[in-house]
Order: structure tokens, then C-alpha cells, then sequence
């Protein structure tokens, strides 16, 4: 049976793990390689880094980190934040991303998770998708929360896939940093209108609230602060996630 | 002097992760795309990211793919890897009647859209009892195809996802994995150690 994933996320800006609420008020939360080595320790599925400085100097810099990173990880790792363009997305897999999300530039142009599903193989492509909830129904959010678009999220899910998109990273842009659970019904809604594994993010406090996440039908799900707190550990959170019915690799 | 691990240049970008994982294990690592190389190289990695047809195509057209038939049926030490061990079979629906290198009378097929495609993320392997590489355990995946039969002469290790696949194929020397043992964790870093053994041994 193919197991359901605890992925740790690190928000990297400058060569370092930082961490802040809804995106602004960063605060420094440790050294990226450290983080990775532990965690994987810990039993970690995957790992996401997400590159959160958003200029050029940034992207070389992270792109020095996940090669870092790569040396020390013998687990799948993710690398997103200011992929612009196809020649981006090569640079973070030649340095030892194994899949590569793209949010803003895959918005504006669709084309490019075609591209990247092609170039690299629709496994290594992933969209991340930040939902702000509007309603009954959400919206896209793109530039790291600045722009709330018109786009329907269940809607671009669907096209993105057709495009090109093997999984989907899913972040409620509502729930980010508050920990107050997942945005249960926004899963229900994306898992069920695509074919492909979806990552539910943003707002986990708890294992019941990841447990919720994947009865949701979430195929994994990604955890920030709670672990770089120290507040619990991946393996803590696995062993819970067993005992609470969910299949996964302890 | 020559590395301890050749790996074949197969166009696919990323090696970083099979690089690390023997550079981990402290064996000197080298990239080739020739064919001579491959041929005559202690140890061999066919890694796996990629589309099918392209990187078949190219394979056929330099050489290398004849020099990797030639270690498999040498029994020279040989490592595919999720693409790669799709090289080994015979075709693959991916590549709509490509064909591959033929050395496993097998071929590959996309997952049925009743589980969800690709496959991504950690799924149990059971070996088979005359398997001497392969042990049970978990492996991590990422893949839309797969082999669901079990190829003739070759010990197999098997795993499910709508039923019963080929998670990787062993024959003396020679390992083909569909799952990813670079990103495997220790346990993939264990079968990697035996297959270096292995290779050691019989390269003596």
C-alpha cells in the first residue's frame, strides 16, 4: 500500500530556515542542512524548501542551499519559491531537488508545467497553490499572498494538471500559521476535482489535524513551525498518525 | 585512477541524488555518455529521470545502450533505476510502442486512474525468498508506469498500487529497481551497500 507522507517544510531565506505568520514577520528558525539531517532522522517522508527572498540574489543563494541540503538528505526533496522560468527549474534539479514547484510564473503561464513535465517528467513538476477562501469557494493567491486573483482554485487545479502538474502543493492562505487545522472542506474540494497526489498545508497544530487532512484526502501533509518549535518530532507525529488508523512508514 | 561508480549520462537532469547517496557511502562517483566507458566500468548506474522515448533513443544512438545489454549479460555489476529499469524491458506505453533495450521480456504500463497517478511517496516491498539483494521493507516511489509481471530468469521484489507490481528485479550482479533507493532513506542506502558488495566480490 502506498503510505500517506509527513513532510517537513523549510522556508529558506539567505541561507537560512526562517519562519513567520501568513508570510510577513519572518523569524530566524536555524541552519536549513541541520534541519534537513534531523528531520530525516526523525522518519521525515519528503522535504520541502521553499525559498522565500524572492530576488535574484536569493535564488543563488538558494540554490547553494539545496545543494547543501542534497548531501545530507537520502529522502525526496522539494524545491520551490521564484521559479520563473524553465532554465530555473533545471538549476534547483541539476543542484539536487528532486521535484520543483512553481506557483506565480505557472499562473501566468500555464505552458510552462507542460514544459517542465516533458523537460523533467511530470513526477519532478509541481504546483503550489495558495487558497484564500471566498464564500463557498476559494481563489487563487499568488506573489506570496499580495494578489488575490479572480481564478477559481478548484478550477486552475484542474488545468494545471492538464497541463502538466503531477502533484499539487496546497496551501490555505486562511489557515497559514494560525494552527488552527487544515482547511478541510478546501482538500475535499481540490483532492476530489484532481487525479494526482495532493500536499495539504497550512495550519496544522496537531497529528489529529493531519489525520483530518487525510481522511480528507490528502496524500501527505506538510508541517512548519510545529516542528521547528520543538513542540513535537516527525517520529512523534508518525506514531500518532499509526495509532490513529493512517498508514505510515514508521 | 577510475571512479568506483560510473553513471550513464542519460540526458535527464537530475543525478545530484544518486551522486550523494554513494558520495554518503564514500565510493568516488564519475558521469559518462561513453559507450566504452560503460562497457568497461567496475560498476554502472542507469539512473532514472527522464521520458522514456527520448532517453531510449539516445541510448541506441551513442552506444551505450548496447554497452548496458553487454553488462547485463555479462553479469557486470549494473544499477537501473526507475526509467532505467523501464530501459531494461522491452517497451513501455509511455513511449507508444518504443522500444527499449530488451533485456527483460517485459514491458511497462501506466497505473489504471482508479489509484492516484503518479505514483508518489513510500510504498511497502516484499522480496521474494531467493532474492539475495532485495529485502522487504519500504521504498520510496515516483512513477506512472510499471512492470506487472515478473520478467523470466529474474528474482523479483514486489510492491501494489491497483494491484501487484514489479518494485525491482535482480539477476547476480545486476539490480533494477523501480523505486528510487537514492531517496530511500537508510534502507535504501542498505541495498545500495549490497549491491556494492556484491560487484566488490565478483569483481575480485
Amino acid at each position: 500500500m502506498l503510505m500517506r507522507r509527513v513532510i517537513p517544510c523549510l522556508d529558506v531565506h539567505a541561507g537560512r530556515v526562517v519562519k513567520g505568520v501568513q508570510f510577513q514577520s519572518l523569524r530566524d528558525a536555524g541552519d536549513p542542512v541541520e534541519l534537513a539531517g534531523l528531520y530525516a532522522d526523525q522518519g521525515a517522508d519528503e522535504l520541502v524548501l521553499l525559498d522565500v527572498s524572492a530576488t535574484p540574489e536569493g535564488r543563488e543563494h538558494a540554490v547553494l542551499t539545496v545543494r547543501a541540503v542534497r548531501k545530507r538528505l537520502p529522502i525526496p526533496l522539494t524545491v520551490g519559491g521564484g521559479v520563473r522560468e524553465l532554465g530555473d527549474a533545471g538549476a534547483l534539479l541539476e543542484a539536487g531537488a528532486d521535484k520543483v514547484a512553481v506557483n506565480t510564473a505557472a499562473v501566468s503561464r500555464p505552458a510552462l508545467l507542460g514544459e517542465m513535465a516533458r523537460e523533467f517528467g511530470r513526477q519532478c513538476t509541481v504546483l503550489a497553490l495558495d487558497a484564500a477562501r471566498e464564500g463557498d469557494a476559494w481563489r487563487v493567491v499568488v506573489r506570496s499572498g499580495r494578489d488575490k486573483l479572480e481564478l477559481d482554485v478548484v478550477d486552475w487545479a484542474r488545468t494545471a494538471v492538464d497541463a502538466g502538474a503531477g502533484e499539487i502543493l496546497l496551501t490555505s492562505w486562511d489557515r497559514d500559521g494560525t494552527g488552527a487545522g487544515y482547511d478541510l472542506e478546501l482538500l475535499q474540494a481540490v483532492c476530489g476535482g484532481v487525479g494526482v497526489p495532493v500536499i495539504a498545508s497550512g495550519g496544522a497544530d496537531t497529528a489529529e489535524h493531519m489525520a483530518q487532512a487525510l481522511l480528507a484526502g490528502a496524500d501527505a501533509v506538510l508541517a512548519a513551525s510545529i516542528l521547528h518549535d520543538g513542540h513535537t518530532t516527525v517520529s512523534a507525529i508518525k506514531r500518532r498518525l499509526s495509532k490513529l488508523g493512517m498508514e505510515v512508514r514508521l | 585512477m577510475s571512479a568506483d561508480v560510473l553513471i550513464v549520462r542519460t540526458g535527464a537532469a537530475n543525478l545530484a541524488s544518486v551522486v550523494a547517496a554513494f558520495e554518503r557511502l564514500g565510493r568516488s562517483v564519475d558521469i559518462t555518455d561513453n559507450a566504452f566507458a560503460v562497457r568497461t566500468a567496475k560498476r554502472v548506474v542507469l539512473p532514472g529521470v527522464g521520458a522514456f522515448a527520448p532517453v531510449a533513443e539516445r541510448l541506441r544512438e551513442n552506444g551505450m545502450g548496447e554497452a548496458v545489454v553487454h553488462r547485463v549479460e555479462e553479469d557486470l555489476p549494473t544499477l537501473a533505476v526507475c526509467l532505467g529499469l523501464h530501459l531494461l524491458a522491452a517497451g513501455s506505453e509511455e513511449a507508444e510502442g518504443g522500444r527499449g533495450l530488451g533485456v527483460l521480456d517485459v514491458e511497462a504500463f501506466r497505473f489504471p486512474d482508479t489509484v492516484v497517478v503518479p505514483q508518489l511517496g513510500w510504498n511497502t516491498v516484499t522480496a521474494d525468498a531467493d532474492c539475495r539483494l532485495l529485502m522487504d521493507g519500504a521504498a520510496y516511489f515516483a512513477n506512472s508506469y510499471r512492470i506487472t509481471h515478473r520478467p523470466a530468469g529474474w528474482q523479483v521484489a514486489w510492491s501494489d498500487h491497483a494491484g501487484p507490481f514489479v518494485a525491482a528485479v535482480e539477476r547476480g550482479n545486476v539490480l533494477g529497481c523501480q523505486f528510487h533507493p537514492e531517496l530511500s532513506g537508510e534502507w535504501g542506502q542498505r541495498l545500495i551497500e549490497r549491491w556494492l558488495d556484491n560487484g566488490g566480490e565478483s569483481s575480485c
